[in-house]
């Protein structure tokens, strides 16, 4: 084997190997949380409230209320993050000094640590502005914390309709705002939806600014906008903090139910993709 | 060296149809236009008239501020930062760059056509209906994308697939789509950006049949950088070249402009002479 032949061949190895760790690490997780889970994956977890007695216990408010969350949280999180993305990428003027000031905040936004967030609704919202330590809360910090993400993704999604679709439009005397809703926006739709719910999907998923702002890790009933609420990641902490071994099982079955409303969602992200695939 | 026989060899003109020809009303009338972006003067000091209901084609080497030019008559140079117009554009005797006037407006009488065919991703009738659903034109949207369609020579073509994706046409049906949009809107004026540049010759050949058909009811301006196209269609010509500037700037500036015949074989300036002679360019 020459010398480029062997090169080449070790980057594929190497190239394989990351792929296998990845690979590794993820069916290791869902092998030892379906081992746990499955016996107790059953329909009292989704309809029971959970209980000292592991038999009959349940995730149903944690459930209710991650869902509760996850559609608060997009009513809230994709028309203001659309409207800043049409803003910075079809009407600033990206030569002003503010504008660019926005978008370097806008970056690093996405990029701090979500218990700052959390302490942020904890000073702000809950205490601030008085809301309380409700669902309402929650879902408004959990909106702060992906828009950035959602803004930066909307933008790309923009910013590649390319120009002489605008250029089109305005030439056949277009407003700006008909060339933005009746052009830039329907073929963004892919990569905004795609966006959205992969931001969903991370918020879903966080724990600790829920956790800062004060979710009661132990709740016996349907949760409601402006009452206390749980969540599914918190469920899963609280179910694990109990002595007795059967609520580990417990934890593991929720861990699937986690996964698997993660996993329609991201499938669901894909789906759209394809579905409104773009060409030109 | 004999210019009227170089001229002719080169170009294939049609010396009765272009040498006839007698301008009427101008439409625009360009004074001492000048554009620059962020400072940089792009074209210089333009002035010429374009005339009702024929074709006046802008030939010239790349960078000599055709293309930007042709964006004056519909103010889209407006959605470039930096660029700013000096001098005149009038339009039927009014200044398009009036304090007051609304660019919008102002494209909504001027259709343009671009260099590359770009269809909305869209179906081929929501293309032809796109401009009149925004202006808000009355009558029933059927008939007029019909007609429209008809004028662009595509009718027949696409009639049985009007739901279907424009993006499924050919290059040369995607273009004649676009001019077919750009009709829809019923324009005074027509603007072409080398419309031609990305197609085939047949359908090259398609367009400019379609340019001598449209003239009889539209004003056509037309920018291109294939000569012949220019001899074949256009009735007045203007011809730009590219003057250097001692620190390297170059700036677009209007040699000679006059009906195409003469543009073709008798030019006034040598630097005509030598593009259209093809020692240039």
């Amino acid at each position: 084997m020459t010398g480029r032949a062997l090169k080449g061949g070790i980057f594929k190895a190497l190239l394989l190997f990351s792929l296998f760790v990845g690979f590794l690490m993820l069916v290791v997780l869902l092998v030892d949380v379906f081992k746990d889970g499955l016996p107790y994956l059953d329909l009292a977890l989704l309809t029971n409230p959970p209980s000292s007695d592991p038999e009959i216990a349940g995730a149903r408010p944690a459930i209710l209320a991650t869902l509760y969350i996850g559609i608060l949280l997009l009513l809230f999180v994709v028309p203001i993050g659309v409207f800043t993305a049409i803003y910075l990428e079809e009407y600033a003027n990206k030569t002003r000094w503010y504008n660019k000031l926005l978008e370097i905040n806008i970056q690093n936004l996405a990029a701090v640590p979500s218990i700052v967030y959390g302490i942020l609704g904890l000073a702000f919202l809950v205490r601030g502005i008085g809301l309380g330590r409700v669902l309402l809360a929650g879902a408004m910090i959990l909106t702060l914390l992906v828009l950035p993400t959602v803004i930066i993704a909307s933008r790309e999604a923009i910013r590649s309709v390319p120009d002489s679709i605008r250029q089109g439009a305005y030439a056949l005397g277009a407003t700006q705002w008909q060339v933005v809703s009746r052009q830039v926006l329907p073929a963004a739709i892919p990569g905004i939806a795609t966006g959205s719910i992969l931001a969903l999907s991370r918020a879903i998923g966080e724990t600790a600014p829920l956790i800062m702002i004060g979710a009661v890790t132990y709740i016996s009933f349907d949760p409601t906008i402006l009452g206390p609420f749980t969540a599914l990641p918190i469920q899963i902490y609280s179910f694990l903090r109990l002595p007795q071994e059967e609520f580990k099982l417990l934890a593991a079955a929720s861990i699937i139910v986690l996964l698997a409303i993660l996993l329609t969602l991201n499938a669901f992200a894909i789906f759209i993709r394809n579905r409104y695939r773009r060409s030109w | 060296m004999n210019r009227t026989q170089t001229g002719l060899d080169a170009v294939h003109l049609d010396p009765v149809r272009a040498t006839d020809f007698v301008p009427r009303e101008p439409v625009f009338q360009l004074r001492d236009l000048s554009v620059s972006y962020s400072g940089n003067v792009a074209i210089r000091d333009v002035t010429l008239d374009v005339y009702e209901k024929a074709v006046t084609a802008f030939i010239g080497p790349s960078g000599c501020g055709k293309s930007t030019l042709i964006r004056c008559f519909d103010r889209m140079n407006d959605l470039v930062p930096g660029a700013k117009v000096d001098g005149d554009v009038l339009y039927h005797g009014e200044d398009l760059y009036a304090p007051g006037v609304d660019p919008v407006e102002v494209r909504r009488r001027i259709g343009m056509v671009f260099q590359k065919p770009n269809p909305f991703p869209k179906s081929i009738y929501d293309n032809v209906a796109f401009g009149p659903r925004v202006l808000g034109l009355k009558g029933t949207m059927d008939l007029r994308v019909e007609q429209a369609l008809q004028q662009a020579a595509l009718w027949d073509e696409v009639k049985d697939r009007l739901k279907e994706s424009a993006l499924g046409l050919s290059g040369g049906q995607q273009q004649r789509l676009c001019i077919a949009r750009c009709l829809a809107v019923e324009p005074d004026v027509i603007l072409m950006d080398e419309p031609a540049s990305a197609l085939d010759p047949i359908s090259t050949t398609r367009i400019e049949d379609l340019m001598h058909e449209l003239k009889r009811d539209y004003t056509i301006v037309i920018v291109t950088h294939n000569m012949q196209q220019a001899a074949r269609v256009a009735d007045m010509t203007a011809f730009f070249s590219v003057e250097v500037a001692p620190d390297g700037k170059r700036t677009g500036v209007l040699v000679e402009y006059d009906r195409t015949a003469k543009i073709f074989t008798t030019p006034a300036d040598q630097r005509t002479e030598d593009y259209v002679t093809g020692r240039f360019g």
